[in-house]
C-alpha cells in the first residue's frame, strides 16, 4: 500500500441551474488572454447535448483515454509510444477550431466612428483568428438549455448509446446541466500522451499541470484527454488546462469555480488512494466494473493502518485530519451518492457527480403526483428507465444499478426530510429502505443541503508552499516583479523578441505572494482611480491592492488607448 | 589559398557554429516559454496532414544522408566493400527521393501558410525570413543532387567536401579542399551555415527538443511541487514495498 493524497471535487447536479457563473469567473481568472479566447477550463453543458468541443465523448472519433490491450495492460487509445512518435508531425485526431468554435469580437468602435448616415451603424462580428468579418454559427454554449432542439441533441454521443425509443422520449422530457472541469485523473492519459513529459501529476495533491517551459506544442495531450480538457493556446503554441486553481488551493482557498458557484453545489476535499493499485484497477476488464474498481483504490482515512502508511509516506498530520473530514470521502464512499464521469475511459477521473433527481421529480409533479412522497419517487426511478439509462451512460459505463441506488438515496432523503420539516413523525423505514440509518440520513442531508463554506471546502494548506516561494524568489531575478525593470514583463503579458509568446512569464508564485500579502494587510478597499496594471482575478477579494484587476493602460497611447491581456486587439500582428 | 577562402571556409563556418551553439544556450536560458513548434494545426488540418509528414520525414532522411555522406570517411565504406559506384547510386537515388519529398512538403506547407487566413495571420516576419533561408538550402541541395550527379555524370563530394567538413571538427580546417568543389555545392554550404546561424532565433529550435525520451519514459509523470520529503514513486513501478528514504526520492 502506498498512500497518496488527491484533491478532488464533487458536484451536486440537482443544484445546478446552468447560470455559467463558474465558467465566467474561471475565464476571467485564467483564460482571458489572446490565444485562449476559445478556451473554457470550466464549461457548463446542457444534457442532452453535444458538449464542448462538439461530440467530444465519441471516442471512436476522437480516440481519447486508454484501451485495455489483449495482454491486460493499458495503452492510450490513440496509440502507444512508437505510433505517437510517427504521428508527431501531424496529429491525425486533433479537433479543429471549428469543433470548439471560432472566437470573435464585435467592431464596437464602428458604432462611435461611423459617419452620419440614414442607416443605424452595426457592430459586426469579427473573427479573432483572422480579423475578417465572420458569420457566427457555433459557440461553447450554442445549445444551452436545449436550444436548437432535436437537430442538435441528436448529435449527442451519449444519447446515441441508449435505445431509439428512450432517445425520443428523452428529447421531449429531460434536461439537466453538467459543469465540467479537468478531472485531474489518477491515471491521466493526457500526461501519458505528452511526448515532452511536460504534463505531470503533482505527488502532493494530485493536481495535473502543464509545465509551460517544457511543453513543445506537440499537441498530443489534446487527443489523449477523453474529456477534451487540455487546450492549445494558438498564440503561444503551448497546451493549457484547468489548474484546479492551485495557487488558491495551496493557501487553503477553494477553486474560483467553487468559490463563485451560486448554487453552492461544489465540494472540495482530500481523498487518499493506494497508488500501487491504480494501474491494476484502471485495467479492470469489464467497463461496468470500473466504477467499483476505482472506489476500491480509495483508502479509508479513519483506518489506523492507512493513517500509519500515510505518515510513513510523509503526508503531514493536518492533511490526514483534512482527509478524515473530507466531504468527498463521505459523498463517494460513505453515502455512495457521487459517481465518476465516464469511468469507461479508464483515466480514473477525480471530479465526481451526484446524479440529478430533479428530472424524476419534475415528471411526477407534471403528471400531478406528489414528487416528494417516497413511494412515488422509488416507483418513478424504477419506471423511468429514460433518465436512469442516460445517467448510467454518463457515470457508470451503462450500468443502471449504481445510478438507481444513488437516486434512491436522494429520493429517500427528500421524502424523509419532508416529514421532519412538516413536523410529522420521522419514518425510519425510509432511510432503512436504502440501507441507511436515520442519523446517517440526517448527516447526508446536512452535507447536501445546509453545509457551510468550511464543510464544503476542506482544504489543507500546502506545507512546501512557503519553501517553494522562497526558493522561487531567491532564484528568479529580484527585479522580475510585475512592472519591474527586469524582464518579467515578457511571456503572455508582454512582447518578447520572438513574438508575444516569448520571454519569461511572471512566476505565478511571486505574483500570488505579492497580491495575497497586499490583500491581507490592506485596511481599505480599492479606489476607482487607482493606477491599473494587469488582469489578475485569481485571488481578488475586494480588499487590498487590486491594481491588477483591470487591463493595463498604455502610457504612450492618447485618449485612454487600452491594451493588455483581456483587451482584444484584432489588428495586432496583422501583416 | 587567399583571404576569401579562409574567410569563407574557416572563419564563416566557425562563426556560424558558435552562433548556433551560443544562441541555443542563450535561447534556452532566456526563452524556454517560447521554445515550441508553434503548431498551426488547430487552424487547418487537411493540408498539414500531407505537407508536414512529407516535409519532416523527408528532411529526416536527408539528415541521415548527410551524416553518412559527410561524417563517414570514404575509406570506411570501401573497407566494408561498398564501391564508389554503388555508394553513389544509392546516395543519389535515396537523396533524390528524400529531397523531392522535402521539397513537395515544403511547397504544400508554404502555400498553406500563405493562403489559409488564420495561418497567415499567425506568421511572423521571423517565420518568413526563416522560410527564405530554409528554402534556399533545400533547393540548392536538391539542385546539386539532381544536376551535379545525374545530368553531369557525378561529382564525388567525399573526395574534398566531406574531408573539409570533418576538418572543421578536428580543429584543423583545410580551406584548400573547398577550392575544387563546384559552385553549386559551395553555395549550398554557405546557405546551410547561414541557416545554422539563424536557427536558434527561429521556431526551428523545436528540432532540438525532438521527444526521443518519450519512447523509454513511463507513461505518467509525477513531480513534487515542494522540497518536502514526500515520496514520488509511481504505482506501476514494480511490487509494493515499504517506502524508504533512499528509494522514494529516486524519481523526481
Amino acid at each position: 500500500m502506498r498512500v497518496m493524497a488527491q484533491m478532488a471535487m464533487v458536484m451536486n447536479l440537482d443544484k445546478c441551474i446552468g447560470c455559467h457563473t463558474c465558467s465566467v469567473t474561471c475565464k476571467q481568472a485564467w483564460t482571458n488572454r489572446s490565444g485562449v479566447e476559445y478556451v473554457w477550463f470550466n464549461n457548463v453543458e446542457t444534457r442532452p447535448g453535444q458538449g464542448y468541443p462538439r461530440t467530444y465523448e465519441n471516442q471512436q472519433r476522437w480516440q481519447g483515454g486508454w484501451v485495455r490491450t489483449r495482454s491486460g495492460r493499458l495503452k492510450p487509445r490513440s496509440g502507444g509510444r512508437l505510433k505517437r512518435m510517427f504521428t508527431v508531425f501531424a496529429n491525425p485526431k486533433l479537433p479543429s477550431m471549428q469543433d470548439y468554435y471560432e472566437p470573435w469580437t464585435y467592431d464596437y468602435e464602428h458604432l462611435i466612428t461611423a459617419p452620419s448616415s440614414d442607416d443605424i451603424p452595426v457592430a459586426r462580428p469579427k473573427s479573432l483568428l483572422t480579423g475578417e468579418d465572420m458569420k457566427i454559427t457555433w459557440s461553447a454554449n450554442w445549445d444551452d438549455s436545449l436550444a436548437g432542439g432535436n437537430e442538435i441533441t441528436a448529435g449527442d454521443p451519449v444519447l446515441a448509446k441508449v435505445s431509439e425509443q428512450v432517445r425520443q422520449e428523452y428529447e421531449k422530457t429531460f434536461m439537466f446541466f453538467l459543469p465540467r472541469i479537468c478531472e485531474h485523473c489518477l491515471n491521466p492519459s493526457c500526461a501519458a500522451s505528452c511526448p515532452s513529459g511536460a504534463i505531470y501529476k503533482r505527488s502532493e495533491d494530485g493536481i495535473v499541470l502543464v509545465d509551460q517551459d517544457r511543453c513543445r506544442g506537440w499537441r498530443m495531450c489534446i487527443t489523449g484527454c477523453p474529456y477534451k480538457k487540455v487546450y492549445f493556446n494558438h498564440r503561444t503554441g503551448k497546451a493549457e488546462k484547468c489548474t484546479f486553481c492551485f495557487p488558491r488551493i495551496e493557501i487553503g482557498q477553494p477553486t474560483i469555480c467553487s468559490e463563485t458557484c451560486v448554487g453552492r453545489l461544489r465540494y472540495l476535499g482530500l481523498l487518499f488512494y493506494d497508488s500501487d493499485r491504480v494501474a491494476e484497477a484502471a485495467a479492470t476488464e469489464a467497463e461496468q466494473e470500473l466504477y467499483a474498481a476505482q472506489r476500491s483504490v480509495f483508502l479509508d482515512p479513519h483506518d489506523p493502518d492507512v493513517v500509519a502508511a500515510a505518515r510513513a509516506g510523509g503526508i503531514p498530520d493536518d492533511w490526514i485530519e483534512a482527509a478524515q473530514q473530507s466531504p468527498i470521502w463521505d459523498l463517494i464512499m460513505k453515502y455512495e451518492v457521487a459517481l465518476p464521469l465516464h469511468p469507461e475511459y479508464r483515466t480514473m477521473p477525480m471530479v465526481w457527480y451526484i446524479p440529478p433527481l430533479s428530472p424524476v421529480v419534475d415528471v411526477l409533479r407534471d403528471t400531478g403526483h406528489d414528487g416528494e412522497e417516497a413511494g412515488n419517487l422509488f416507483g418513478a426511478i424504477d419506471a423511468l428507465r429514460i433518465p436512469v439509462d442516460y445517467l448510467a451512460e454518463l457515470f457508470t459505463a451503462g450500468d443502471p444499478a449504481p445510478v438507481r441506488a444513488a437516486l434512491g438515496r436522494l429520493a429517500a432523503m427528500r421524502a424523509y426530510q419532508r416529514r421532519s420539516n412538516l413536523g410529522e413523525t420521522p419514518d425510519d423505514a425510509i432511510p432503512a429502505s436504502v440501507g441507511m440509518t436515520a442519523d446517517e440520513m440526517d448527516d447526508m442531508y446536512r452535507l447536501l443541503a445546509v453545509a457551510k463554506y468550511e464543510q464544503r471546502y476542506v482544504i489543507p494548506a500546502a506545507h512546501a508552499e512557503d519553501a517553494h516561494r522562497l526558493e522561487k524568489i531567491a532564484t528568479e531575478c529580484s527585479l522580475d516583479y510585475v512592472g519591474g525593470p527586469g524582464m518579467g514583463g515578457g511571456g503572455p503579458y508582454g512582447q518578447g523578441p520572438f513574438g508575444e509568446s516569448s520571454g519569461t512569464p511572471v512566476p505565478i508564485q511571486v505574483e500570488t505572494f505579492d497580491a495575497q500579502r497586499s490583500r491581507q494587510r490592506a485596511d481599505s478597499l480599492t479606489e476607482a482611480g487607482d493606477p491599473a496594471q494587469r488582469t489578475n482575478l485569481i485571488d481578488a477579494g475586494g480588499a487590498g491592492d487590486r491594481t491588477g484587476a483591470r487591463p493595463r493602460k498604455d502610457p504612450a497611447g492618447e485618449g485612454g488607448d487600452v491594451t493588455g491581456p483581456g483587451v482584444l486587439d484584432i489588428n495586432r500582428d496583422q501583416p | 589559398m587567399n583571404t576569401v577562402h579562409v574567410l569563407l571556409w574557416v572563419v564563416y563556418p566557425y562563426l556560424a557554429i558558435t552562433i548556433l551553439i551560443g544562441g541555443l544556450i542563450w535561447r534556452y536560458r532566456y526563452d524556454k516559454f517560447g521554445w515550441t513548434t508553434r503548431s498551426t494545426q488547430l487552424y487547418e488540418t487537411a493540408l498539414l496532414r500531407w505537407g508536414s509528414p512529407l516535409f519532416h520525414f523527408g528532411v529526416l532522411m536527408v539528415l541521415i544522408g548527410h551524416v553518412v555522406g559527410l561524417l563517414i570517411p570514404k575509406s570506411w565504406t570501401e573497407a566494408v566493400g561498398i564501391t564508389e559506384h554503388s555508394y553513389h547510386f544509392m546516395a543519389v537515388f535515396i537523396g533524390t527521393v528524400a529531397g523531392f519529398c522535402t521539397l513537395a512538403g515544403m511547397v504544400i506547407l508554404i502555400a498553406r501558410r500563405r493562403f489559409t487566413g488564420p495561418v497567415f495571420a499567425a506568421t511572423t516576419r521571423n517565420d518568413k525570413a526563416m522560410y527564405v533561408f530554409l528554402a534556399a538550402v533545400i533547393v540548392l541541395g536538391l539542385w546539386n543532387t539532381v544536376r551535379g550527379n545525374i545530368t553531369e555524370g557525378g561529382y564525388d563530394y567525399r573526395a574534398d567536401l566531406s574531408p573539409w567538413f570533418r576538418s572543421l571538427f578536428y580543429f584543423s580546417p583545410d580551406p584548400e579542399l573547398m577550392t575544387s568543389v563546384p559552385i553549386g555545392f559551395q553555395l549550398h554550404v554557405v546557405a546551410a551555415f547561414a541557416l545554422f546561424a539563424f536557427w536558434p532565433f527561429t521556431r526551428l529550435v523545436h528540432a532540438f527538443s525532438a521527444p526521443i525520451g518519450y519512447v523509454t519514459r513511463p507513461y505518467v509523470v509525477y513531480r513534487s511541487h515542494g522540497t518536502g520529503p514526500r515520496p514520488s514513486r509511481p504505482g506501476w513501478e514494480g511490487p509494493p514495498t515499504l517506502p524508504t528514504r533512499s528509494s522514494s526520492r529516486s524519481r523526481r
